[in-house]
């Protein structure tokens, strides 16, 4: 059965078996590297993206395995450095910044919107090649000597590292306009594709915040390539743009690198945030409690994100003044995602919950990103963060968000539309088990990252004072957790994929958009022109009754 | 306060800003605390109470009143602005040294502090400070970033290659507190350390006079004061002299081509566009290292640019001649200071 309204003159049963669904219509590895179906594209983005997750993953738990011990414990100095720069620069860069955009947004943005594919097909997999070719400069670039400035790449540091800066950072520069493509084509989309009859207003809440997400990505990604063509440039030409000994400023490099990289930090949690909204409507049977609030403070995060940069620098000799206009900006940066937060606690009021995987796993998004949220409030309160800067403490932050929220959303999202992606259904029990593990692991490695933190451990130290060894014991122990969480998912879901029953088109009884088609879906989308009489959150009157 | 910093894992709390910064953090760690659990447990309680009972089931449709949300917002805003106006006065205390802070110079580099007194005397890696009384920091660095950080004093600055940052503090209590390089500078960036060793004041007079501290002669010319017997003040003397910054520059008052160092630091300057700066240490040494980039009004824009010429000692050892004639000329108070002979000025004035 669908449950897709129909027009009632179309209502032809069995015509569906002629249109086969987009995994079935051609199975060569031909037809998916040459394929333009933002669907397969999605798909692409997604294995290839849980591969970076691996490999980002494999060097995390290097690091933490070597601070087992104060002094060396698995590796010399220059390796750890080595593999704190590159588990952040592949998690920033080849997972984290692609990750929900690249994969879902690719997969269901069309979808949610009513439209066959993206406005720029075959844009859209050039983008996908780009970041291939991106990832593959960055990952040889670990083999001919590696990068060891950490993922901030800091001048002057970085334009005397005798490490493969260049190479790796012209691989970060190709992913750059992967990333832009990719906005690019969502911004297009959104504007222009939407079927007739559903408004801005209108969209699912994922689409609201993939496309403040894109504008972001188009507007603070160039700024991102400029500086680091500049650091190029000085590292192997020595022009010294950055290098206070030819007369540059390394100050400024902080400026235009945080410029991008803290809107970064919102390319990475805002599409987080549309997950958390689509999950929370759909096991909750409810509409959000405010709509409006959730959508219009993905564009103000996506505005206000642009005037908060120079909290990265509090102690970085900026003026008095300047310091204070950062920090009271990101005060208001804060409340747009307080906004959302209570938005979705508010949704569940009143709802029908079933409390399946994707939604613990939203609850601990909650319970992390809050915790992660409202530790970076504290970090904007200014004399704090002088005590915090480059300690544990910002790293715990920061992973509370990243990971505790980005990641977390990935997962849940990965769950939730899995049925959808593959037509399959995972075990549930399997999930629940995963999800308490993952939960568990993370709290366990990066609370007491925190309390290093506030002791003053600095961060990138290769060894440190034995009296912070317990601390970084029950961390490197949590690490282990999350990690066998996140295998079992690994596991467990590609199990799925081959042995899993069917789901149905829309196993969890959602109303958006994405489950009023088959799964996995058609070629192009949907079998006829869909129609968006009913809001994607209404669940306060019957589905129409429709279909064969 | 010492029950606060046991659940918060905090160190001692041994400069006079530390207290309060720690009852702020505290304020906020609770609340955050609170409110993670709070939505949290909101969560699980509906959750809890408005299971799914049957498939299929319908909810009514609610939605946020204006009220609600404008107080919701309302009530963030002016708790994180409150806590903003709370943590930037503090910031400001943080950032605004005492007039009367004595002065020590910091020269950091890969993988070392060098610290040097005003009476001449370096020491690396142990800095000793009085207790009691406030302590200002001059630093710059010879190589990449580094960053100045002593938990126990909560205090904490960026190093930077050509340019100076200043940061002070005032220990409270005797005692020993590490120093961490907290920028990330290099495969020996987590042995960057040092302590600072802070003494009761007798104790810190007798250690003056002890001469504890080595003079390495072989480090003459590498770091401020590394010349051993010199004073930071005289050394700068020879420094005007050998870079010739006294062809242009009186120390007398005199005008001349360039304006006159004396009383020169602390005073408020007009500059050729317009805007006023304070000249301080970093004015002092920025208008040495690119001069062009600030002229003071009535002055022509012919200065050299000492970026790459002056050592980082050098460039302290001047700035603290400069400070040195901050009330006029010393002569006027009693102490004799060597001649400076000027050879290639004009109109023979200067020295005193």
């Amino acid at each position: 059965m669908t449950t897709m309204p129909l027009e009632p003159s179309s209502a032809m049963p069995g015509s569906r078996a002629a249109s086969p669904t987009y995994l079935g219509v051609d199975t060569t590895i031909r037809s998916w590297l040459l394929t333009t179906d933002h669907k397969r594209i999605g798909v692409l983005y997604l294995v290839s993206m849980l591969f970076a997750l691996a490999l980002g993953g494999f060097f995390a738990m290097a690091v933490r395995l070597e601070h087992l011990s104060p002094n060396t414990t698995v590796m010399s100095a220059m390796a750890y450095n080595r593999f704190f720069t590159l588990h952040g620069v592949i998690m920033v860069w080849l997972f984290l910044i692609p990750s929900i955009p690249s994969s879902f947004g690719n997969f269901l943005l069309p979808i949610m919107v009513g439209a066959k594919d993206v406005a720029f097909p075959r844009l859209n997999l050039l983008s996908w090649y780009l970041y291939m070719a991106g990832s593959a400069v960055v990952l040889v670039s670990m083999f001919v000597g590696g990068i060891d400035t950490g993922w901030t790449f800091y001048t002057p540091y970085s334009t005397y590292s005798p490490t493969a800066i260049p190479l790796a950072l012209f691989g970060v520069f190709i992913i750059g306009f992967s990333t832009i493509l990719t906005g690019l084509n969502f911004i297009v989309t959104t504007h222009t594709m939407r079927a007739k009859g559903l408004g801005w207003l209108r969209m699912p809440l994922f689409v609201w915040s993939i496309y403040a997400t894109s504008i972001i990505q188009v507007l603070a990604t160039p700024v991102l390539g400029m500086v680091l063509i500049f650091v190029v440039l000085d590292n192997g030409f020595s022009w010294g743009f950055f290098d206070a000994s030819r007369g540059g400023d390394p100050v400024l490099y902080q400026h235009l690198f945080w410029f991008y990289s803290h809107p970064a930090v919102y390319i990475m949690v805002l599409p987080g945030m549309g997950v958390v909204s689509e999950v929370v409507t759909s096991f909750s049977r409810k509409n959000p409690f405010s709509y409006k609030a959730i959508a219009y403070s993905s564009i103000g995060i996506a505005f206000v994100g642009f005037l908060t940069w120079g909290h990265h620098m509090f102690v970085s000799g900026m003026s008095r003044f300047d310091a204070g206009a950062f920090g009271v900006l990101s005060m208001l940066v804060a409340v747009f995602s307080a906004i959302k937060v209570f938005n979705w606690t508010w949704t569940l009021k009143k709802g029908a919950i079933a409390l399946k995987t994707p939604l613990l796993y939203i609850f601990a998004f909650l319970f992390l990103f809050v915790f992660g949220g409202m530790t970076g409030v504290a970090v904007a309160a200014m004399s704090l963060d002088v005590h915090w800067h480059d300690t544990y403490f910002v790293v715990a932050h920061f992973h509370f968000i990243m990971v505790g929220g980005t990641l977390t959303a990935f997962v849940a999202g990965l769950h939730y539309w899995f049925p959808k992606i593959t037509g399959k259904m995972y075990s549930e029990r399997w999930g629940v088990l995963s999800a308490a593990l993952v939960f568990t692991g993370f709290f366990a490695t990066f609370f007491p990252q925190f309390l290093l933190g506030n002791a003053g451990m600095p961060r990138r130290y290769y060894t440190y004072p034995p009296e912070f060894q317990a601390l970084h014991l029950v961390s490197t122990v949590g690490s282990w957790v999350l990690a066998l969480g996140m295998m079992i998912t690994l596991v467990y879901l590609l199990h799925a994929i081959w042995w899993g029953p069917p789901a149905g088109p829309s196993p969890w009884g959602s109303r958006s958009f994405e489950w009023r088609t088959s799964s996995p879906p058609p070629q192009h989308n949907f079998t006829r022109t869909p129609s968006f009489e009913l809001d994607p959150y209404d669940y306060s009157r019957p589905m129409p009754e429709e279909g064969e | 306060m010492d029950f606060v910093r046991a659940i918060l894992a905090l160190p001692r709390g041994a400069s006079t800003v530390a207290d309060e910064i720690d009852l702020l953090h505290l304020f906020v760690i609770s609340v955050t605390m609170i409110m993670s659990t709070f939505v949290f447990a909101a969560a699980a309680w509906f959750t809890a109470r408005y299971h799914r009972r049957h498939e299929g089931q319908l909810t009514e449709r609610v939605t946020a009143s204006r009220l609600h949300e404008s107080v919701v917002i309302g009530a963030l805003l002016g708790l994180f602005l409150l806590w903003w106006l709370i943590g930037y006065r503090q910031y400001l205390e943080l950032r605004k040294e005492p007039e009367d802070a004595e002065i020590v110079y910091v020269d950091a580099k890969q993988w070392m502090w060098k610290f040097a007194y005003p009476d001449g005397r370096t020491s690396n890696d142990i800095l000793t400070v009085p207790v009691g009384r406030p302590v200002k920091l001059v630093m710059t660095s010879r190589d990449v970033i580094h960053s100045f950080y002593v938990p126990a004093f909560r205090v904490k600055m960026d190093v930077l290659p050509g340019r100076y940052t200043t940061l002070w503090f005032e220990a409270k209590e005797p005692g020993t507190f590490p120093i961490w390089c907290a920028e990330y500078c290099g495969v020996s960036h987590s042995l960057m350390r040092g302590e600072v060793i802070a003494l009761p004041a007798d104790e810190f007079a007798r250690w003056q006079e002890s001469g504890a501290v080595a003079k390495v002669e072989s480090d003459c010319g590498r770091g401020p004061g590394s010349c051993g017997g010199e004073d930071l003040v005289s050394r700068g003397r020879s420094v005007a002299e050998r870079r010739q910054c006294v062809a242009c520059h009186t120390l007398d008052g005199q005008p001349h081509v360039g304006p006159t160092w004396s009383r020169l630091y602390g005073s408020e300057r007009l500059l050729t566009d317009g805007r006023r700066v304070i000249a301080d240490e970093a004015y002092l040494t920025r208008s040495m290292m690119e001069p062009s980039r600030e002229v003071v009004a009535g002055y022509r824009e012919v200065m050299p640019v000492y970026q790459g010429l002056l050592s980082a000692g050098e460039t302290a050892a001047l700035v603290e001649l400069i400070r040195s004639l901050r009330n006029g000329p010393l002569e006027s108070s009693g102490v004799a200071l060597p001649r400076i002979e000027i050879t290639n000025v004009k109109d023979g004035g200067g020295a005193p």
